[in-house]
């Protein structure tokens, strides 16, 4: 009996095989690629709920432009902006607090529809519109994210590819420089440079910490440019005449793009944990600008009384974590040329049919 | 072997130089330590400015200034380091020895706990590859991945220290909590087990009645308000202890082990009784030494009466039988201390502490109750650290298992006929262990910088403590020392994780490159 499972379980193996094999027939590897990343469910539906987010994150506040006295407003879609003062609501709120939130999330059970209400996430000690506040942080640390993930990427990516492809002295000289960088933990070096520059601003914060977040990925960069420099089609590339710079963006960098894009995308969920770590700790954005980590930090001690302070920027930060992490998954699957998919029933019995027809024929 | 290790070690301080360099010309550019003298309006503001800046010879510039760091440093070949004077002209080396222990008392426990749990549940995510514990587990890492510790330590000592410890006051769980949690465990276990849907309803309804009748009988004997264990429970837990332990290493067909493993438990609960003059003696170090020596030399002679073959293995499975057992006896030791810790005027019946690393205590207390209150310092700040990164050992633990399960050997061993649990213990998870020790090994340093962000929350004065304080007094000395030792231990923890994998997996050899 357990023989003639192990037996059909094999037969099934093969089976699965050939149906993935048909599925491929005749696509390049990016169509592959992006095929597997669309079947992956949890990445697909933590694309669009991230590229909803920031959609309407960045579109929720006034964007107020040149110069303080008559600023050109192009309108966003929430009617305060957060350095707006709303006066501080005191009434219906519970256990005597202050500036509670109005949003009503249960439909119809509760009597009335979902409403925003006035200050849907409430409001601060003075009465700034948590919102508003909140949309703001989300705003900046969706910003330090793109910027440490393109500085890192470009500077990783460039830095690993010469590396591994000229070796020798070059090789020696810039893997002692990322032996350098990478001994000392990331949030070290980021306090240092936030507490001196977290007053300029959270996109030069970014810039500097891009400047020290790239050693991993060069690393990796360079052990895939190692071994696919020594392939076949690099010498063919090579003997019809083709320059280094060229073998090494067309030739080389192409192969290696699916462990380049994987660790990007996980630096960059790693990125957005720093950057509120940073500022929680004060060393990052620092007021009067806003930030996740710091709405968080600012309002810990306010959870027992008014827990909202606490949980909205807190699920703010968890929502893109999370989206970017499920993403990173998808993006490593799909790159994965062992990653088989596993066959749903439907895909088995598709199989069959077409099978059988060709039996028929 | 020794070549490469030198040729390492001299790497080391090469890069230590670097780094070094790099991240002190960087604070020296970027603080200006007279900042605050330049603001102030004190009469004497120049005369000030001037001893401070020859005090830290701020004339010269910050990579001079280095060198002279640096040859006080060196004075570690000589055997007289002087890593400077912080801002309080105190030694920065005996600041930072004094945080240390604090530090590593904070990253070993989390670390040995997410070690254990997340490569436990990794592994059990793997054997139910694509089941819904699976894709749970699988959602929970990544849930825990996207986690910022700061948020969590909040919850956390809300729920658990805060409500806990209102909850202790009376100890009674209601009824809601009992259903609830027991059915939390019925569907966990349901969905490890798992097989036909008969057969996962049974075991969730097993479970769950036996979950529910072990709860209420804790609610009722308010056993959480007076815990304690006494030689029964030790007996009867041990005795569990030893089933598993022997399942999992030699398998319950191996009378020998079983035998052995069972004697252990007849002598560590017979131990009980001596043990508790030894601990409460004025030397209960010593004591549990003594204890621990005694329950070693008993296993391994106990294998020896009861063993003919597999000696190794044997007292192998009794060793960890007999800790095991010990520690039961010391936490059943604890426990006794329960009543007067929460009862003294400086705990006041608010056991699990939300910040600090101690109790101050104003009154003499006996050894065990501050053994105990290091304990329930260490909850909340373990907790945190732990869910922070047993995340990573759950995915990485899970994907090699899977890896090796793919391997040829494994087919080879299933063919020869090998049980499951054999092939799994001994052949898979070996396998799996070699990656993951190195990977362990490298992530301690990484867990020290983490654990900065944690003793901030919870108020623990370790390394992170100190670093906040050098970067916000300007303490260029305090941040470099601070910033060396965190440096070197990366570095000697990464050399270990190398020479590591070479001991444990023969076909890797370090050094013969060149």
């Amino acid at each position: 009996m357990a023989r003639n499972r192990k037996e059909v379980e094999i037969v099934n193996e093969a089976n699965e095989n050939a149906i993935a094999n048909k599925e491929t027939e005749g696509l390049s590897q990016g169509q592959i690629v992006f095929r597997r990343f669309i079947r992956h469910r949890a990445a697909m539906i933590s694309v669009i709920f991230l590229f909803s987010l920031i959609a309407i994150v960045y579109t929720s506040l006034d964007w107020r432009l040149g110069n303080k006295e008559k600023p050109f407003v192009i309108p966003g879609w929430w009617k305060y902006h957060f350095e707006d003062m709303p006066e501080l609501r005191y009434a219906d709120c519970p256990g005597g607090t202050v500036g509670c939130p109005t949003i009503d999330a249960v439909p119809f059970f509760d009597g009335d529809g979902m409403s925003l209400g006035e200050h849907p996430f409430g409001q601060d000690d003075i009465g700034r519109d948590y919102l508003s506040l909140v949309m703001r942080g989300a705003q900046r640390s969706i910003l330090v994210m793109f910027i440490i993930g393109i500085i890192a990427a470009t500077l990783g990516t460039v830095i690993g590819a010469i590396s591994g492809y000229f070796r020798g002295w070059v090789d020696g000289v810039l893997m002692r420089l990322v032996d350098f960088i990478i001994t000392v933990p990331v949030i070290i070096i980021g306090s240092v440079i936030g507490f001196h520059y977290g007053n300029k601003g959270a996109a030069f914060l970014a810039l500097l910490l891009g400047i020290f977040s790239w050693t991993g990925l060069s690393r990796l960069v360079r052990g895939e440019f190692l071994t696919l420099r020594e392939r076949e089609f690099v010498d063919a590339a090579r003997v019809a005449g083709a320059g280094n710079r060229r073998i090494i963006f067309k030739h080389i960098l192409p192969n290696a793009v699916g462990v380049i894009i994987v660790s990007v995308t996980l630096l960059m969920s790693g990125a957005i944990l720093t950057e509120t770590a940073l500022s929680y700790l004060g060393f990052g954005v620092v007021a009067p600008d806003v930030s996740l980590g710091l709405l968080i930090s600012t309002y810990q001690d306010a959870f027992t009384t008014r827990p909202w302070l606490f949980w909205y920027p807190g699920l703010f930060i968890i929502a893109i974590a999370l989206c970017i992490n499920f993403i990173g998954d998808g993006l490593r699957d799909a790159f994965d040329p062992r990653q088989r998919r596993r066959l749903s029933r439907k895909d088995k019995a598709n199989a069959r049919k077409l099978e059988s027809r060709a039996e028929v024929a | 072997m020794l070549a490469y290790v030198m040729r390492r070690l001299g790497a080391l301080v090469v890069i230590l130089f670097g780094s070094s360099f790099l991240l002190y010309n960087l604070s020296a550019y970027s603080t200006d330590p007279l900042a605050d003298l330049r603001l102030s309006d004190a009469p004497n503001k120049e005369q000030l400015i001037l001893t401070l800046t020859r005090e830290l010879r701020l004339d010269l510039p910050p990579a001079l200034r280095y060198f002279i760091w640096l040859r006080g440093v060196l004075g570690v070949f000589v055997g007289n380091p002087n890593f400077g004077l912080t801002r309080e002209n105190e030694p920065v080396i005996d600041a930072i020895t004094g945080a240390i222990p604090t530090t590593v008392r904070l990253v070993l426990v989390a670390t040995f706990v997410a070690i254990v749990l997340g490569i436990a549940l990794g592994i059990t995510s793997a054997l139910r590859q694509y089941t819904r514990f699976d894709y749970g587990m699988t959602f929970f890492a990544f849930l825990l991945f996207s986690l910022p510790i700061f948020w969590v330590a909040v919850l956390l000592k809300q729920y658990l220290a805060i409500d806990f410890n209102d909850f202790l006051v009376t100890a009674k769980i209601t009824p809601g909590w009992i259903v609830g949690l027991s059915a939390a465990a019925g569907f966990f276990w349901a969905a490890i087990i798992s097989g036909t849907r008969k057969r996962v309803t049974l075991i969730f309804i097993g479970v769950f009645v036996a979950n529910s009748i072990f709860l209420s009988i804790i609610s009722a004997t308010e056993w959480l308000a007076y815990p304690r264990l006494g030689p029964i429970a030790i007996a009867v837990l041990g005795v569990g202890i030893a089933y598993g332990v022997t399942y999992l290493s030699m398998g319950l067909s191996d009378k020998n082990a079983l035998k052995t493993t069972l004697l252990m438990v007849a002598v560590g609960t017979v131990s009980y009784f001596p043990a508790q003059a030894v601990l409460d003696s004025n030397r209960p170090r010593l004591g549990m030494l003594v204890l621990f020596l005694i329950l070693l030399a008993v296993s391994v002679g106990g294998a020896y009466i009861f063993a003919r073959i597999d000696r190794g293995p044997i007292i192998r499975t009794s060793i960890i039988t007999s800790t095991l057992i010990g520690v039961l006896i010391l936490i059943d030791k604890m426990m006794q201390a329960w009543r007067p810790f929460i009862e003294s005027d400086d705990v006041n019946y608010r056991p699990v502490a939300t910040i600090g690393q101690s109790t101050i205590w104003l009154t003499e207390v006996p050894f065990w109750v501050r053994v105990l209150d290091f304990a329930m310092h260490l909850i909340l700040p373990t907790i945190a650290l732990t869910l922070i990164s047993f995340a990573g050992y759950i995915r990485f633990s899970r994907g090699t298992l899977l890896d090796v399960l793919n391997q040829d050997y494994i087919r080879t061993a299933r063919a020869k006929g090998l049980t499951e649990r054999t092939v799994i213990m001994r052949h898979a998870f070996r396998n799996t262990m070699i990656p993951l020790t190195t990977i362990m090994v490298g992530d301690i340093a990484g867990i020290v910088g983490g654990a900065i962000i944690t003793e901030r929350v919870f108020g623990w004065q370790g390394m992170g403590t100190l670093f906040n304080k050098a970067i916000n007094s300007f303490d260029l000395n305090l941040l470099m020392g601070v910033i060396l030792f965190l440096s070197t231990l990366a570095i000697l923890a990464n050399l270990i994780a190398d020479l590591l994998y070479s001991v444990l997996d023969p076909r890797i050899r370090v050094g013969a490159g060149k």
